[in-house]
């Protein structure tokens, strides 16, 4: 348990059914306005025979360049005396094909060996794979100029081979996302209903996949006019094949005798193309669902505009202190109605020395408690009210450099998932050395070897191995153990473990805790343990606060919590102890669902 | 790592003789065709047939293909039929054109993408609707419209840009930099649209995940988490982007440098590519996909660098 609140991107990605993409779509303005321009453009060119004044190369001496209005030129003649606006609407029957032959094959080829690829085995898949870096390998637009004595100049075999260039695009798409739907459950039920390999390819992987293709479709097809006149203005192509390109590169050469000529295929190519692609950006957009507003990065502890003032506010060190006290705390996430508060006013303090277990099920507000005194709440959390306090010293408020003075020295964090929690890129020793000497200002020699002497306390066999190794390279207890390490390097004076032990294997976990326990005594440091394990609390804690829902519900030493339990929530989670050979281990969260 | 580099390099030379082979494949349809025009009006199926036989044009396609990659792997890459200038230096001379535009046009996209994606991830607001906007733009609108307006704009009516024409940078810099500088700004537009996109993309998920708060929690100053661990991270698939980039400006540049007048590869490959001369085009391909695999490599190797686990695979 990371953050309570999921992220709504993720959860409605795949699950945005058609008829709310089209209402998403009616109601996004950008996408109405492209998409009329799209479909009137399209109608132009496929409609050119029928609406174009002239025939579009058929010159006429009257018309040399002839100006913008002249009777019967509406937009003038060029430098050959062919009707502009007819070169137009041609111009845009030839992007119009361009479109669909380029989108086409790329989609043709791409789906089809996305689907392939992505379905069946390692095997097919490398061969695709191998198929795909062959085609990027051919340059671009080089490769359609060099194989113009086999196109002849076509612009439709061009655009054909354009597609295949285009596909590994489209492949990565789709073999991405059949990696991904092979996974979930629906495939596997079908396996065993006995559809056959291509029913099931077509059936389901394709329903999944078809939104992010009829994205990636708009796109395509303004590559592909793009591509087309690009190439025509070059003078790849026959001369009598109207285009956007030969237009351009006609009146780019007549700028001096007509400075508008150039003007009009240049707008219409912008907008054709640049409707294209900010139509394929409304589909996205309507197809991943409406986008939660960015928030500004994380940054020190955010009051909300209406939070009341803290309730105590304290000015400079008090002696009679704990060594943290956190009062009436609440802390509110944006949700679909309004900030919803997920803390609601919690207080507990922490003594010097003291370790106190903070239980509760998941969702209980345990970890956002937890992150709140570290200051590393979610960008979109906000503090709602209370205070918290470390040596008297009040966070709520504080900017991130403020924090930062606190983080590591006096306060410091072992999380709950090992492995995520280390960055991949660089080794163990290079992590935990930068950590010592940001925290210690120690020369980099001393560092290293403070780094390894850790590592040899914290009970890793082979420290320098474990110190040159990446985070990929080590088993996750190792990791936890790095993690660790790295916490009480420069001796703080609380500690905040987030189920430190969770994510271990059982034999590990007692390790871990007994690790724990014995750098506590050794330093003297004082621990808040967040977990939802009571097995995990009778070990190691002398107090503890069971939290539900957001409040604190219950405190007392251990020994008062573990023989006396006042709550009716607190009997249950005991009760739960009983059962802690549950295969999952999570008896609190069995215990909160069938209250 | 080095075994890493060889296994990539191994399989980009792989890839580069199968493009050529397909390549040369498809324009053997063309050899009639190019001996036709060789010959001119006066050729007849008979002397066509000779003259393909004089140029051992008849001889089995893998054979003529072997023959040609023999020679080309010493750098010979034979001479044109029309002209009967060598390809190789020809080939290479409009190269170092196009790549005195697509070179620096790709380092300036990669540097700008690099800060103002790291800057809109990092500091949300108006820096990213700037870093969305630059990004729209350089989308939306085609690079061949891009340099046509600079054109205009600056060459046409400031007259602050020459309109056309290149200048050797051993004949004089400066005017080898105002040849080149438009045409440059013209392919970082272009380039920085998709760049900027994936860093800022990237950079957003990686600030996102849970080492990042860990590495806050231990104290270490935001510009070392942001710069150090979040964007070393980011790098991969920015990196990636950025070497299918250099296809795609490479592909821009055929056009741009013709509305420059810039005496490029593009109106190179296309002279040859008309008169289907075989050995010029042979010469053109090759030359650009040794360019495309030793970017690739490239890539490669600086993702090694970047990510460890790439290394395994």
């Amino acid at each position: 348990m990371t953050t309570l609140i999921p992220d709504p991107a993720d959860q409605q990605i795949s699950s945005v059914p058609r008829r709310s993409v089209w209402r998403q779509l009616l109601r996004d303005p950008q996408a109405i306005m492209t998409g009329v321009i799209i479909v009137l453009l399209s109608l132009f060119g496929l409609l050119s025979p029928l609406i174009s004044p002239h025939d579009p190369n058929g010159a006429s001496l009257d018309a040399i360049n002839a100006s913008p209005g002249t009777a019967g030129y509406l937009l003038g003649g060029d430098e050959s005396g062919r009707d502009i606006l007819s070169q137009l609407f041609y111009s845009l029957q030839t992007s119009v094909v361009s479109a669909v032959i380029g989108a086409g094959v790329a989609l043709a080829v791409g789906v089809i060996a996305g689907l392939v690829g992505g379905y069946f085995g390692n095997a097919v898949r490398s061969g695709t794979e191998w198929l795909f870096s062959l085609i990027l390998t051919f340059p671009g637009l080089i490769t359609l100029i060099v194989l113009l004595p086999l196109t002849h100049g076509d612009y439709r075999w061009t655009m054909l081979v354009l597609g295949v260039l285009l596909s590994p695009g489209t492949y990565r798409i789709v073999r991405n996302l059949v990696l991904g739907v092979k996974k979930e459950l629906y495939i596997d039920a079908a396996r065993v209903s006995g559809l056959s390999d291509i029913r099931i390819l077509g059936r389901h992987v394709l329903y999944a996949v078809r939104g992010p293709i009829i994205v990636n479709t708009a796109f395509l097809m303004g590559t592909a006019i793009a591509s087309q006149s690009g190439l025509a203005f070059l003078g790849v192509g026959a001369k009598d094949v109207p285009s956007f390109g030969l237009m351009i590169h006609s009146g780019f050469n007549n700028i001096d005798a007509a400075p508008l000529q150039f003007v009009w295929p240049c707008v219409a190519l912008g907008v054709y193309t640049g409707c294209m692609v900010l139509f394929g950006n409304s589909l996205r957009d309507a197809f991943s669902g409406p986008r939660p507003k960015r928030q500004k990065p994380a940054q020190g502890l955010r009051l909300a505009a209406t939070a009341a003032p803290t309730s105590a506010v304290v000015d400079g060190e008090r002696v009679d202190e704990p060594m943290l006290a956190v009062e009436d705390l609440g802390i509110s996430f944006p949700g679909s109605t309004g900030p919803r508060e997920v803390v609601k006013g919690v207080s507990l303090t922490v003594d010097p020395g003291e370790v106190v277990g903070l239980v509760g099920e998941s969702g209980s507000g345990k970890t956002q408690t937890a992150f709140a005194v570290l200051g590393v709440l979610a960008p979109e959390a906000r503090v709602t009210r209370g205070s918290v306090r470390i040596e008297g010293r009040e966070l709520v408020g504080l900017s991130e450099s403020e924090l930062r003075s606190l983080r590591g020295r006096v306060v410091s964090y072992i999380p709950q998932e090992p492995m995520s929690n280390l960055d991949p890129s660089f080794t163990v020793g290079a992590q935990l050395t930068e950590r010592v000497r940001r925290t210690l200002k120690v020369s980099r020699q001393e560092a290293r070897q403070t780094v390894l002497d850790l590592l040899a306390r914290v009970e890793i066999p082979d420290p320098q191995r474990v110190f040159s190794s990446y985070p990929h390279q080590i088993s996750g207890g190792m990791a936890q153990r790095v993690l660790i390490a790295g916490a009480v390097a420069s001796r703080p004076r609380l500690l905040i473990a987030d189920e430190p032990t969770t994510a271990l294997d059982v034999t590990v976990q007692a390790e871990i805790l007994d690790l724990l326990r014995g750098l506590q005594k050794e330093f003297g440091m004082a621990i808040l343990l967040v977990t939802h394990n009571f097995g995990v609390v009778a070990d190691i804690c002398d107090r503890i606060a069971v939290m539900q829902g957001g409040e604190i519900v219950e405190t007392g030493t251990t020994r008062e919590v573990f023989h006396t339990p006042k709550h009716p929530y607190t009997r249950g989670l005991l009760d739960a102890i009983l059962d802690e050979s549950a295969p999952d281990g999570d008896s609190a969260r069995t215990i909160g669902a069938a209250r | 790592m080095l075994l890493y580099a060889l296994r990539r390099l191994g399989i980009g030379v792989v890839l580069a003789v199968l493009v050529t082979f397909i390549t040369y494949l498809l324009l053997s349809t063309s050899f009639r065709d190019m001996v036709s025009t060789l010959l001119g009006p006066d050729a007849t199926p008979d002397s066509v047939t000779g003259r393909l036989h004089d140029l051992g044009y008849d001889r089995p396609l893998v054979v003529q293909y072997g023959d040609w990659l023999a020679h080309a792997v010493r750098g010979d890459l034979g001479t044109s039929l029309f002209t009967s200038q060598a390809v190789a230096p020809a080939v290479l001379s409009h190269m170092v054109v196009t790549m005195s535009i697509v070179l620096p046009g790709l380092a300036i996209a990669l540097i700008l993408s690099v800060i103002l994606g790291v800057w809109a991830a990092s500091r949300s607001g108006a820096p990213d609707r700037i870093a969305q906007g630059i990004s729209l733009v350089g989308h939306v609108v085609p690079a061949l419209l891009t340099a046509i307006v600079l054109v205009v704009v600056f060459a046409v009516e400031l007259k602050i840009f020459p309109a056309t024409g290149y200048v050797q940078f051993g004949d004089s810099p400066v005017g080898w930099l105002r040849s080149t500088t438009l045409p440059v700004v013209v392919l970082v537009v272009a380039g920085m649209a998709a760049i900027t996109a994936q860093v800022r993309g990237s950079m957003i998920d990686e600030l996102g995940k849970d080492y990042v708060r860990t590495l806050r929690t231990a104290g270490l100053p935001s510009w070392s988490i942001v710069l150090k661990h979040a964007l070393r991270n980011a790098g991969s698939p920015a990196l990636t982007v950025t070497s299918l980039q250099f296809i795609q400006l490479f592909s821009h540049s055929v056009i741009i440098e013709n509305v420059f007048a810039l005496p490029g590869f593009g109106s190179f490959a296309f002279t040859s590519a008309q008169s289907i001369d075989v050995p010029v085009i042979m010469g053109v391909t090759i030359v650009s996909v040794v360019l495309v695999t030793v970017v690739n490599l490239i890539a490669d190797i600086v993702n090694g660098y970047l990510n460890p686990k790439a290394r395994l695979h």
